[in-house]
């Protein structure tokens, strides 16, 4: 009988997502960190959300995840991105004071029924007959359970470089796990290296800020959490400043001395959040970068420059400082640096996050080759649930790509691998216009609510939101007006004699739910988020009709499931390379062949032929 | 396991002076040394040889010529013989090969299917190469060949790579909006979206003749009752495809007869004559023939001396602003000289002037064919897909919200990519990383 059910390994955001939700799920669950003080850490940049990560927190919050609610009482500015656009691509962002946010994380988890925390440094894993059993300690001790959960970061044989001067380390001051990395080789996972790397930390009280441009949050800010409705910590403002030529020059003469170009690094770093030495080198025409100016607490002197990522050598980042406006006095609190880490590839993964190699372990976050917290967090929800699910019994979890963001994710990740840190952007999504921010609730709180991970209280309120909605969808239907009335009223359509219904109208660009009050006021009842909802719905009507045409057809593929047991090899019409491709990674669906590299439309045909094959046939 | 070894007979069924026969697979090289009881020339290296029967008795003597893997057609070790082409011949051979073991006739279009499994062909070449093998005139011939050479490919490759740069850019403002990222940006993409809606409409329009050389030009020969319509018609068919006969009104129904003229497939369609008639099953014959005559590619009207002139709505039918070019005829210049100058005067009876019909025919559709080098569309496929894209550009120009315009981009690279292979997001986010600066 093992003591736990589920064990996570780490503290970070997939760590407590992941031990959040098996918990959540029922399952008896320890979360096994290096260092209680720092779970619930932000490693890089004070801030959560973004373009299609803020999506990615309504998610994991729609699942009755920790993020958006942990976020939703540290926040110390609130801005929606893409404000001016349209609704599928506005990204909800908050920065985040970091201490807060740590000691919100604590609370919640300390506070979770079926949890336990205790401060271990896991050596290696119980391992028997390619199942996993739980884990041995740096001290000896065996911990058994049924199902485990790594979640460790850049702590796999990290590595920090500051100019030539290299150090073993997870993050900074911390220091890395190496044997876990070594038995994951020894079981036959493959694993790669990948690069990241963060900017120096600046004091605030020695930063300009007179001169410097100000970006103010929004007001009123909105919460990230379905459940809250305001937001009560104090809010701040961020400021902008930017490289100068004699930044660039400086860098430009330096750089030799920098890892990624002197060859001490040949790991691959993300594209899109490159240093400020490989910025300088690929767009040499560029005068100036943007730097933004974030603080990282209310009482936290500590401000991050965010667009300054560097590993240059200490003395190179502290003469840069000098260069650009309002920093020429700055103290530097800490110098930035790149960190290389193992990964593994995530392609040894099934969509539930377990790994096909051993069974009962499951991998969430960055060990599976993406960055940001968010995609960690959106990992850690899956991982936790799946882990709590084959302890407690119950279907798995699996979220598809047309239905969330973290959908996508573990679909790119379990069946494209990665070749750089994996970030999400909304570009991933085929269905943008249907995974938004706005519906995160109605496509994942009653996946969540089936599988136990959403409390009773969310569960509540949602019903509520939904009647309200279903309610709100009947009068537009059922609302309607001339065109002649219309025009009475101030709104001016084609004079054909057709009436249009409320909903038709919201079609319309300069149609507003307000102005759609103005003309039946059974429709200020209703709450602001439903009003949002039915202005977005009515504007993507035609769209959103055909995307769900498309999401049917995708559906149908994904259905199609090849058999486990499949003989690639036996298949006529695949060529060599095909059969070796399918063989290797066995694609669960006809859906996910498809989106495999080199698999070409002749080569799915045959696929085909052979998945409708009636059983009993072969060849 | 490896497929099959195939093998078929690549030249054409039936009696010619020589035959192909292509062998691909694994065992290619070991049947066709079997066969020939030594081993095999030189990669690429016609050399004569003789082929023997399984008994010893001497089959043929003919060339072999080996493709080692992967510099074949199919990507695979090919072998092909060519050998005396009688029917006889032929049989023998490839009952041979089939006794070896591990060795069965190709499936039709087995060979390019592996090609383009080994991705020896792109999905257009494909159907190229099918066009080509089913060619039955020069200009098809001409076309398919072309359009393996990738121009129609090579096109569409272009438009693909731009439109993935449109939609990089639209990409790039919606998901970065934090970097200082151009100014002019979304009104240079929104130039560029009006710039590909034209050329892609403007290319539709040009091509749409591509498929008619796959399907052939229609030609409806029309005009008054008993000016020699259907005479003319036979004079091409070369043979009696219609019945002729000195009463007005013989031709009830639209005759169609295929032919080439010039290295062009022409089918060409006798009409009844146009006049007002109260025989029911003639004003139906009427009605065909205007309907006919005006869906056709090239109009060619006969009048004679001995024939009334078109009546009133014939007439307009036959004048009207939509109709296609028409060549004027007058035929039976044996019996009268045309009223009108500058119009061919012919006689099919004494044969004077056929001959510059023909040319006259010839000339008008080589003017319709598209100009060299540019890429006709020729598989109803194709047309949709760029049809489909084309509609989704139009949506996208008139577009408003950023989201919208970029939904409607990504249809049009879906549909673009039913040509070209598809459009990965990948595709589309290196593009917007190698261009601008993104990065906090």
């Amino acid at each position: 009988m093992s003591e736990f059910e589920v064990i996570v390994i780490g503290g970070g955001h997939a760590g407590c997502e992941a031990a959040s939700a098996a918990a959540r799920v029922g399952a008896k669950t320890l979360l096994l960190t290096h260092k209680v003080e720092t779970i619930g850490e932000m490693s890089c940049n004070p801030a959560i959300g973004g373009l299609a990560k803020g999506h990615m927190v309504r998610e994991i919050d729609a699942l009755d995840g920790v993020m958006g609610r942990v976020i939703d009482r540290s926040g110390i500015q609130f801005r929606v991105l893409n404000a001016s656009k349209g609704a599928a691509v506005r990204g909800p962002r908050a920065q985040a004071d970091r201490k807060l946010y740590r000691e919100v994380m604590q609370e919640i988890l300390l506070r979770q029924d079926n949890l336990e925390i205790r401060k271990a440094e896991v050596a290696d894993l119980l391992v028997e007959s390619n199942r996993v059993n739980g884990v041995i300690t740096e001290t000896g001790e065996e911990v058994t359970a049924r199902a485990v959960i790594l979640t460790t970061g850049t702590f796999l044989r990290g590595l920090i470089h500051i100019g030539k001067e290299k150090r073993p380390a997870g993050r900074y001051g911390e220091a890395p796990t190496s044997r876990l990395s070594q038995t994951l080789s020894s079981f036959g996972f493959s694993l790669g290296r990948l690069k990241t790397g963060t900017p120096p930390r600046l004091d605030g009280r020695t930063i300009n800020w007179a001169i410097l441009a100000e970006q103010k949050g929004d007001d009123p800010p909105r919460p990230f959490s379905f459940l809250n409705k305001e937001i009560l910590v104090p809010q701040i403002s961020c400021f902008i400043t930017g490289t100068t030529p004699e930044s660039h020059e400086l860098i430009r003469r330096n750089l030799d001395r920098a890892p990624i170009y002197s060859g001490q690094i040949g790991s691959t770093g993300p594209r899109y959040c490159p240093s400020i030495e490989d910025k300088i080198v690929r767009f040499s025409d560029k005068t100036r970068h943007q730097i933004f100016l974030e603080p990282e607490g209310l009482e936290d002197h500590t401000v991050y420059p965010n667009g300054i990522s560097t590993s240059l050598p200490k003395d190179v980042q502290i003469e840069l400082l000098k260069t650009i406006p309002g920093l020429e006095q700055a103290t530097m609190l800490r110098p930035g640096y790149a960190i290389e880490y193992d990964y593994v590839d995530p392609r040894e993964l099934s969509e539930t996050l377990e790994t096909k190699k051993l069974s009962r372990l499951f991998l969430a976050g960055q060990i599976n080759g993406t960055t940001g917290y968010e995609e960690a967090a959106g990992q850690g929800v899956v991982a936790g649930i799946n882990a709590a699910l084959r302890c407690v019994g119950g279907d798995r979890f699996i979220l598809d790509r047309a239905g969330s963001y973290i959908g996508v994710m573990i679909d790119d990740l379990v069946s494209k691998g990665v070749s750089e840190p994996y970030r999400m952007f909304t570009s991933r999504a085929e269905y943008r216009l249907l995974l938004r921010a706005d519906n995160a609730d109605q496509r994942l709180t009653p996946l969540g609510r089936r599988v136990g991970c959403v409390s009773g209280e969310r569960s509540a309120a949602f019903e509520a939101k939904l009647k309200d909605i279903e309610k709100a969808r009947s009068l537009l239907g059922v609302f309607a007006m001339s065109p002649s009335a219309l025009k009475k009223n101030g709104i001016s359509v084609a004079q054909d004699g057709i009436t249009r219904s409320a909903k038709r109208l919201l079609s319309y660009p300069e149609v507003t739910f307000e102005r759609l009050e103005k003309l039946w006021p059974e429709l200020s009842d209703f709450s602001l988020e439903v009003r949002e909802q039915m202005e977005i719905e009515g504007r993507y009507d035609a769209y959103l009709n055909r995307q769900a045409a498309d999401i049917e057809a995708f559906r149908k593929d994904e259905e199609l499931k090849i058999p486990a047991d499949t003989d690639f090899s036996q298949i006529g019409g695949l060529s060599n390379e095909v059969k070796e491709k399918l063989s290797k990674r066995r694609p669960p669906t006809l859906g996910a062949a498809s989106r495999m590299s080199g698999v070409t439309p002749a080569a799915l045909t045959a696929l085909l032929r052979h998945v409708r094959r009636p059983a009993g046939f072969s060849g | 396991m490896a497929l099959d070894t195939i093998f078929a007979l690549s030249s054409g069924a039936g009696v010619s002076g020589v035959a192909i026969i292509r062998v691909s697979g694994e065992l290619a090289v070991e049947a066709v040394a079997d066969l020939t009881r030594s081993s095999l020339p030189a990669p690429r290296q016609a050399t004569v040889r003789k082929l023997f029967e399984k008994s010893g008795e001497i089959l043929d003597e003919g060339l072999v010529i080996s493709f080692p893997s992967p510099a074949s057609f199919t990507g695979e070790d090919v072998v092909e013989l060519h050998v005396h082409g009688g029917i006889a011949t032929v049989d023998a051979i490839l009952k041979s090969l089939a006794a070896f073991d591990g060795l069965r006739l190709a499936e039709p279009g087995e060979f390019t299917r592996r090609a383009f499994e080994n991705g020896k062909l792109d999905l257009t070449s494909v159907e190229a190469l099918s066009d080509l093998i089913a060619a039955e005139t020069e200009a098809q011939r001409l076309q398919a060949l072309r359009q393996l050479g990738g121009t129609f490919g090579k096109q569409c490759d272009f438009w693909r790579d731009e439109l993935i740069d449109v939609l990089a850019h639209l990409e790039a403002w919606i998901d970065f909006p934090e970097e200082d990222l151009p100014e002019q940006l979304i009104n240079e993409t929104k130039h560029k979206i009006l710039y590909f809606q034209n050329v892609i409409s403007q290319y539709i329009e040009n091509n749409k003749v591509g498929e008619r050389i796959r399907s052939g030009f229609s030609l409806a020969i029309i005009g008054p009752p008993n000016a020699g319509k259907s005479s003319l018609l036979n004079f091409f068919a070369g043979r009696d495809a219609a019945i002729v006969s000195k009463e007005a009104g013989t031709t009830r129904d639209v005759i169609e007869v295929r032919c080439a003229i010039g290295g062009l497939p022409v089918t060409f369609s006798d009409t009844a004559g146009l006049r007002q008639s109260t025989d029911q099953i003639e004003e139906e014959g009427v009605k065909r023939a205007l309907a006919v005559s005006a869906e056709a590619d090239l109009q060619i009207l006969v009048r004679a001396p001995d024939c009334s002139e078109l009546d009133g709505p014939s007439f307009i039918a036959v004048a009207g602003d939509q109709r296609p070019p028409c060549i004027e005829l007058w035929n039976k210049s044996d019996l009268g000289a045309c009223p009108v100058s500058g119009m061919l005067s012919i006689s099919l009876k004494t044969g004077k002037n056929c001959d510059q019909l023909v040319k006259k025919i010839e000339t008008q559709l080589q003017e319709m064919l598209p100009r060299e080098g540019s890429a006709p569309l020729t598989r109803r496929r194709h047309r949709e897909a760029l049809e489909s894209c084309l509609m989704h550009l139009d949506r996208a120009a008139k577009g408003s919200e950023i989201e919208l315009i970029a939904e409607d981009i990504r249809l049009s690279t879906r549909a673009m990519g039913k040509i070209t292979g598809h459009v990965d997001v990948e595709d589309i986010l290196d593009r917007l990383f190698n261009e601008f600066c993104i990065g906090k």
